[in-house]
């Protein structure tokens, strides 16, 4: 029988050439202008600025959001400690309970037109919109809706207390889903919010305060304020705000404690991530490396615990690439509103530039550069999904957050090596494991330095489970039981048998 | 895999050792699988998917009443599936028991369609290695183009791999030019290791095609079973260069259903594999629904199920 493995190789150009399939623009409604939403209802800015948010598969304008300044955030911290005071701290907890479900039961009557803006606005595919971050959003009210009401059960022993008014700073990489990890929590815990989403994809957020509206919640227990970084930066520097909560960049991290040092603001930052992806020669391997591209790939590489450095076992290497580059032929870059795509449009130029910066200096590092064969659009802002090989740690490729459809692949020999190499990074955020080996599993989740481990599956997020950081990664947890007490007060002990 | 016993006199070489084959993890095989259900599959491609769906067709007939009429009958619809439109493609093959190969051959003349017969005591495999091959030997006699076998699945349970690999080789000996399709019966093997072991050593022994199921046993063809067995015959193709083609038989007749294999097919073995020589529905109700859709596409409304021939 002959054997020529070198020259082999599959073809998947039609896998990819599918007939269009795009999901309906009419099913969302955009204004032409979007105002601030403070004090339950939709003002103009005092600053009287807006600037523009654009769909980055076409370029082409969506809206006009207004541009907050301080005189704006200090109206919005008023509105929400005025809420706080007179109105939600007093509210029973089980009556606050009925509000959130209610915003969560919402969020799913408008799930179509939630997914379809939060697609036009940055550019993930509709599949993912439709599949994750819409559903993930919901169940996330729903399940702190459920905690509402039980919290001396979550803190046995003690009295819990909100904090008073919580200041929220979301990312650009998962708008709507970010907001419901945010604003559940704070409001489940009794506190208010002020909350501030990224300038590129405010829609979603600003979807979800109608929502809030029409759900009739107290005017000023949520407050959505649009803006730049110096929106953010008035935010972080107000003197009425109780805890800061940041996802987002570790510089912007920094920035952030050092603003609050030496005052009484609680925090939590989620931040940067370069995650590693360790396949083991025993596991297997075709879920891994679908795994690898669930991985790297999931929302164009802007995922915080984007599984972006692999570590391979040398004996099983070239299977595992050819396996990779296979199924990176079989994936659809493209219009983000076409339902077969898999990979859609990078969120903003200044990303785009940042991605293609970090692909010269690969190549300039030695490292090979394989792309796939994909053609993608003229116009919008695209990425080939990309794989490094012969990468080094000493590569900045493998240990700078680049947060695009990146890849790097490194070889190990040994348990120790892999383990030593996967903590060697000033970052702390999730780490994937792939054997067929239980024991190896409960071995290296014990010993890798991130705050999520994921055995034989990456990026499953779950709305009972925490998520966080180790080093650079940040501090503080969002999710479980774990999400509830950054919001608390947790010195005072239960003086009496309330129950 | 591949090692080495020496023996005295003689070298036997190439005799595999199938106690330690790919592993496969089942939540995220069943997550893969889900995956390509999620294609919206429109116009052109559609209209190509089914279209190709229909010519992948065995169109099947397996029950103890089953009578020279019978299969006349279903010959002919496989030969003029839908004559209301022209220019529709044939089904692959007929697929029958040996005792009906001879009506089957004849009345598919020189239509193209393949006649193909289960053997080896099909469908539960029970019984001797002599009485398969002459069953084997019966069903190419009588014009078989293909030999659907059954694999002795108690034996594979107890782990005698090597009983199972040189039954499967001779039975190949056996069908001489005819192509062998090797029914795994996954439906009772347990697990998705087990089919991908048993995927190995068919392929391993000389399988043309490796098939999954009987259609007697409950589950028959999923998508994730299918899949199993498409990255075993991927790795074999890598390590061999030999094409091994897949069936997947029972449980499916629905077009829509149809098309996500065939999207699982484009994506997991490339467009190599996107033929009847290659892969196969092993179905008997599938072809109509098909047609249903076919003419949906042309017609832009949905005809009732009494306007489509039901042999």
């Amino acid at each position: 029988m002959a054997t020529k493995n070198n020259t082999l190789k599959l073809k998947f150009d039609s896998a990819r050439n599918l007939a269009p399939a795009p999901e309906s623009k009419n099913a969302a409604t955009i204004a032409s202008r979007y105002d601030l939403f403070v004090n339950g209802k939709f003002e103009k800015p005092l600053s009287r600025k807006y600037f523009g948010s654009i769909n980055p598969a076409t370029e082409e304008k969506l809206s006009e959001i207004a541009d907050a300044n301080a005189a704006d955030v200090d109206k919005a911290v008023k509105a929400a400690r005025v809420a706080y005071d007179r109105t939600w701290k007093k509210m029973p907890a089980k009556e606050r309970g009925k509000y959130i479900f209610r915003i969560a039961r919402m969020i799913q009557e408008k799930a179509r037109e939630l997914s379809v803006i939060e697609t036009l606005d940055g550019g993930k595919p509709i599949r993912e919109s439709r599949d994750f971050d819409v559903p993930t959003a919901a169940n996330h009210f729903f399940y702190y809706a459920g905690w509402a009401d039980k919290l001396p059960f979550a803190f046995p022993g003690k009295d819990p207390e909100p904090l008073g008014v919580a200041g929220q700073i979301i990312p650009w990489n998962f708008p709507l889903m970010m907001a419901a990890w945010k604003i559940a929590p704070s409001l489940a815990t009794g506190n208010t919010v002020v909350l501030k989403p990224a300038e590129n994809t405010s829609l979603t957020a600003l979807k979800l305060a109608e929502i809030i509206q029409e759900a009739d919640l107290p005017p000023g227990v949520v407050n959505i304020i649009t803006g730049t970084g110096a929106t953010g930066a008035a935010l972080v520097n107000h003197a009425d705000i109780n805890k800061i909560a940041f996802t987002g960049s570790t510089d912007v991290g920094k920035i952030i404690q050092r603003a609050i040092a030496g005052t009484n603001k609680k925090a939590t930052l989620e931040l940067g991530g370069k995650a590693a992806n360790i396949i083991f020669d025993d596991a297997p391997l075709d879920q891994a490396v679908e795994g690898v591209i669930n991985g790297i790939f999931f929302n164009q590489g802007h995922v915080c615990c984007a599984g972006s450095r692999l570590y391979v076992q040398e004996s099983v290497y070239k299977q595992v690439l050819r396996k990779l580059k296979d199924r990176l032929e079989t994936l659809i870059v493209g219009d983000p509103m076409d339902k077969n795509t898999d990979i859609g449009a990078i969120n903003s130029k200044e990303q785009l530039n940042t991605i293609n910066k970090y692909l010269k200096i690969g190549q300039q590092e030695g490292a090979e550069m394989y792309q796939s064969s994909v053609d993608i659009p003229g116009k919008g802002f695209f990425c080939r999904p990309t794989i490094f090989t012969n990468v080094a740690q000493s590569s900045r490729i493998s240990q700078e957050e680049i947060f695009g459809p990146v890849l790097t692949i490194q070889t190990f020999r040994t348990d120790d090596e892999v383990i030593e190499k996967a903590n060697n990074t000033p970052y702390g955020l999730s780490a994937g494991v792939w054997t067929d080996k239980g024991s190896k599993i409960f071995n290296l989740t014990t010993k890798l330095r991130a705050g999520v481990v994921w055995a034989n599956t990456y990026n499953q997020f779950d709305p009972t489970s925490p998520f966080g950081g180790y080093k650079e990664s940040g501090y503080g947890r969002e999710g479980g039981l774990h999400g509830l007490a950054p919001y608390l007060n947790l010195d005072k002990d239960c003086s009496f048998n309330r129950w | 895999m591949l090692t080495t016993l020496t023996m005295p006199e003689k070298t036997i070489l190439h005799k595999p050792d199938f106690t330690h084959t790919p592993s496969v993890d089942q939540v995220g095989i069943i997550e893969r699988a889900a995956r390509f259900t999620k294609r919206s599959i429109k116009n052109e491609t559609k209209m190509n998917g089914l279209l190709l769906s229909l010519n992948m067709i065995d169109l099947t007939t397996l029950e103890g009443k089953d009578t020279d009429g019978k299969v006349k009958q279903l010959c002919y619809k496989a030969i003029h599936l839908h004559d209301v439109f022209e220019g529709l493609p044939t089904v692959a093959a007929v697929c029958v028991y040996p005792s009906m190969v001879a009506v089957a051959k004849k009345a598919l003349g020189s239509s193209g369609v393949k006649v193909a017969s289960v053997a080896t005591a099909f469908p539960s495999g029970q019984s001797t290695r002599d009485v398969k091959l002459r069953d084997t030997r019966y069903a190419v006699q009588q014009g078989a183009d293909e030999v659907d076998m059954v694999i002795s699945r108690g034996k594979f349970l107890q782990g005698e791999y090597n009983f199972v690999f040189d039954e499967i080789a001779a039975i190949k000996e056996a069908c001489g030019e005819a192509r062998l399709k090797v029914i795994l019966e996954t439906g009772e093997l347990g697990t998705f290791d087990k089919v991908r072991k048993a995927s190995e050593i068919a392929m391993y022994a000389g399988a043309d095609f490796i098939k999954t199921s009987t259609g007697k046993i409950s589950p028959a063809a999923t998508m994730p079973v299918t899949l199993v067995m498409l990255e075993a015959i991927r790795d074999f193709y890598y390590k061999t260069g030999k094409m091994i083609g897949m069936k997947p038989a029972g449980g499916i007749s629905k077009s829509k259903l149809a098309l996500h294999y065939l999207v699982m097919l484009n994506e997991t073995l490339g467009e190599g594999w996107m033929n009847n020589q290659w892969f196969r529905f092993g179905a008997s109700s599938l072809a109509n629904d098909v047609l249903m859709q076919v003419m949906k596409a042309r017609t832009g409304v949905y005809q009732g199920k009494d306007y489509f021939s039901i042999d």
